[in-house]
């Protein structure tokens, strides 16, 4: 989808006058896209209690929801990473039957609307559930417990990190690796001194797309990991809560959800910027 | 790796990757957190200017027997029908007062109904229609041997109750001021269906629920009555609204909420009467 309309719009570069090689009236859509993803935001910002900001944003509740979201999110990007990378290298370097069904399997938490993934979670690793049952026996409790929040976490947050390094991944192509290897260089010191170095950059901004998704999970972690301060209720869940009751406490608390994504964001498209955009 | 050729484009080819994977997150995150809130939408859609089509905003307790009083409804008046959008009380005030077209409200809480009555919504006075009290229910045959309140302290036992926030959470925490006893959940959710289904899935050992919760979950919970119960009484209000664009149908939708047949759907699924 996106390499399609890049290739007309190459085509066209030099011909129109619009100095980006772009027919003038592609802008107009562009332009009310760009209003669309804005306007919300603005609009949370004028319903802001800036007298008040501080305090809602420092209570003790909101807080706990933002070291807890903060800690969880931390955790399961380093799951990403430890899981992901190896899942993207077999991805894209390894060839065996069934390899276009595992790559869609992957990417699946990515389509499953949250709630459903919760759910998955819950049979698998609830008290009740496939694995869960055997845990409970070996006295170990996931339900209700921070390290739910970390599953359901990683769970959604993994197919960003195994999509983007794959890319990256292919991108790079294997002409390095294989000079490595005519060179003598054993597999591990191929992937540990020339695929990785290759690919640093697309694995930070995969590690922090995941981190930027897990920060915001919401549906999966309600449904699976439950809600207590402290212990499984991270910042979207306080902010789902406090809606109930407090909606100016709510606004306050998605504005920081919001400049930590403007901050993620920025990051990502910071180490763009030592490309060529 | 700057200084390698092939690492300029692959940072580029992996921030467009990441921009279109964001995009994609957008896309899922906002379906995820909008569905919660879809039926409105629908209720919304509905042609509320067609003769004896009347919209009707429900507290999510009311799914059930709303539903079958809406099927009594459009029977008695042919060629009328009620489209129902039911969520927890607050997110409903919430659309109400945000503009959503509506006929009929009917609330889980006093306190929801005065919100929507202080905002200019209401058309009239609202009528109490039900009560609901709290219930403990625990796994089939309530193997953790609880008996009272006090009970759900016990060592050992999970359990989960709704945060203080919502109606029902608060009716729970009403209740442990007057049991004297202060519960250690696990987990304090959002609604009552999530604190029913925590139970019904096994996850918890009991749960505070509405009677009526616990009635229609049937044999997947055992429900456990204590005598503090009767002091948190929930009171269900309703009331025809302003914005109604058949106040004439919504006046007759409500009386037969009130009326004898509504009162026996509701006392058959566990509601008591309104004082």
């Amino acid at each position: 989808m996106t390499t399609a309309p890049l290739v007309p719009a190459r085509r066209a570069r030099g011909r129109a006058g619009t100095g980006s090689g772009l027919p003038g009236w592609v802008f107009i859509p562009a332009v009310l896209g760009g209003v669309f993803i804005v306007l919300p935001l603005v609009a949370m910002l004028v319903r802001v209690q800036w007298s008040q900001f501080w305090e809602l944003v420092t209570s003790e509740s909101s807080v706990a929801a933002l070291q807890l979201s903060l800690r969880t999110s931390a955790v399961s990007t380093l799951l990403c990473v430890l899981l992901g990378a190896p899942m993207a290298l077999v991805l894209a370097r390894a060839r065996f039957p069934g390899l276009r069904l595992a790559r869609s399997l992957v990417l699946l938490p990515l389509v499953l609307p949250p709630v459903v993934g919760g759910i998955a979670l819950l049979y698998t690793f609830g008290r009740q559930g496939l694995l869960g049952r055997s845990l409970d026996v070996l006295g170990l409790r996931i339900a209700f417990s921070t390290t739910a929040v970390v599953i359901a976490q990683t769970f959604v947050a993994l197919p960003f990190l195994v999509l983007s390094l794959e890319g990256s991944l292919r991108t790079a192509g294997r002409r390095y690796e294989a000079v490595a290897a005519t060179l003598g260089a054993n597999p591990t010191t191929v992937l540990r001194r020339v695929t990785i170095p290759l690919v640093l950059p697309g694995l930070l901004s995969g590690a922090v797309l995941a981190f930027a998704r897990a920060l915001g999970e919401f549906g999966a972690t309600l449904t699976f990991a439950g809600s207590l301060q402290g212990v499984t209720r991270t910042l979207p869940l306080e902010i789902y809560l406090q809606r109930e009751s407090d909606a100016d406490a709510a606004v306050a608390l998605s504005l920081v959800l919001v400049v930590v994504a403007v901050l993620i964001v920025l990051a990502t498209r910071g180490r763009a910027g030592e490309g060529s955009w | 790796m700057s200084r390698r050729p092939g690492a300029v484009p692959s940072s580029v080819r992996a921030t467009v990757t990441a921009l279109w994977v964001a995009t994609v997150v957008a896309a899922c995150s906002s379906t995820g957190t909008t569905a919660a809130s879809s039926p409105n939408s629908a209720a919304a859609s509905s042609p509320s200017g067609t003769e004896g089509a009347i919209t009707v905003f429900a507290a999510a307790s009311l799914k059930k027997t709303f539903t079958e009083l809406g099927d009594t409804y459009e029977k008695e008046n042919p060629g009328s029908t009620v489209t129902f959008n039911f969520a927890g009380s607050s997110d409903l005030v919430t659309q109400l007062i945000g503009g959503a077209p509506a006929d009929v409200f009917a609330s889980a809480d006093t306190a929801n109904m005065t919100k929507a009555t202080a905002a200019g919504v209401v058309a009239g006075q609202p009528v109490n229609f039900a009560t609901n009290t709290l219930t403990i229910i625990t796994k089939p045959g309530n193997p953790k041997g609880i008996g009272s309140f006090a009970d759900l302290n016990k060592a050992g036992v999970d359990v989960v109750v709704c945060a203080p926030q919502v109606p029902c959470g608060s009716a729970a925490e009403k209740i442990e001021a007057a049991a004297g006893v202060t519960l250690k959940p696990v987990s304090e959710e959002n609604s009552v269906t999530d604190v029913l289904n925590k139970v019904v899935n096994g996850d918890a050992d009991a749960g505070l629920v509405y009677v009526t919760d616990a009635s229609a979950a049937g044999d997947a919970v055992t429900t456990v009555g204590f005598p503090e119960s009767t002091k948190v009484v929930n009171t269900y209000p309703i009331a025809t609204l302003t914005g109604a664009a058949q106040p004439a149908s919504a006046t007759k939708f409500v009386g037969l909420v009130t009326g004898p047949e509504g009162q026996q759907v509701l006392a058959a699924a566990g509601f008591k009467p309104a004082p």
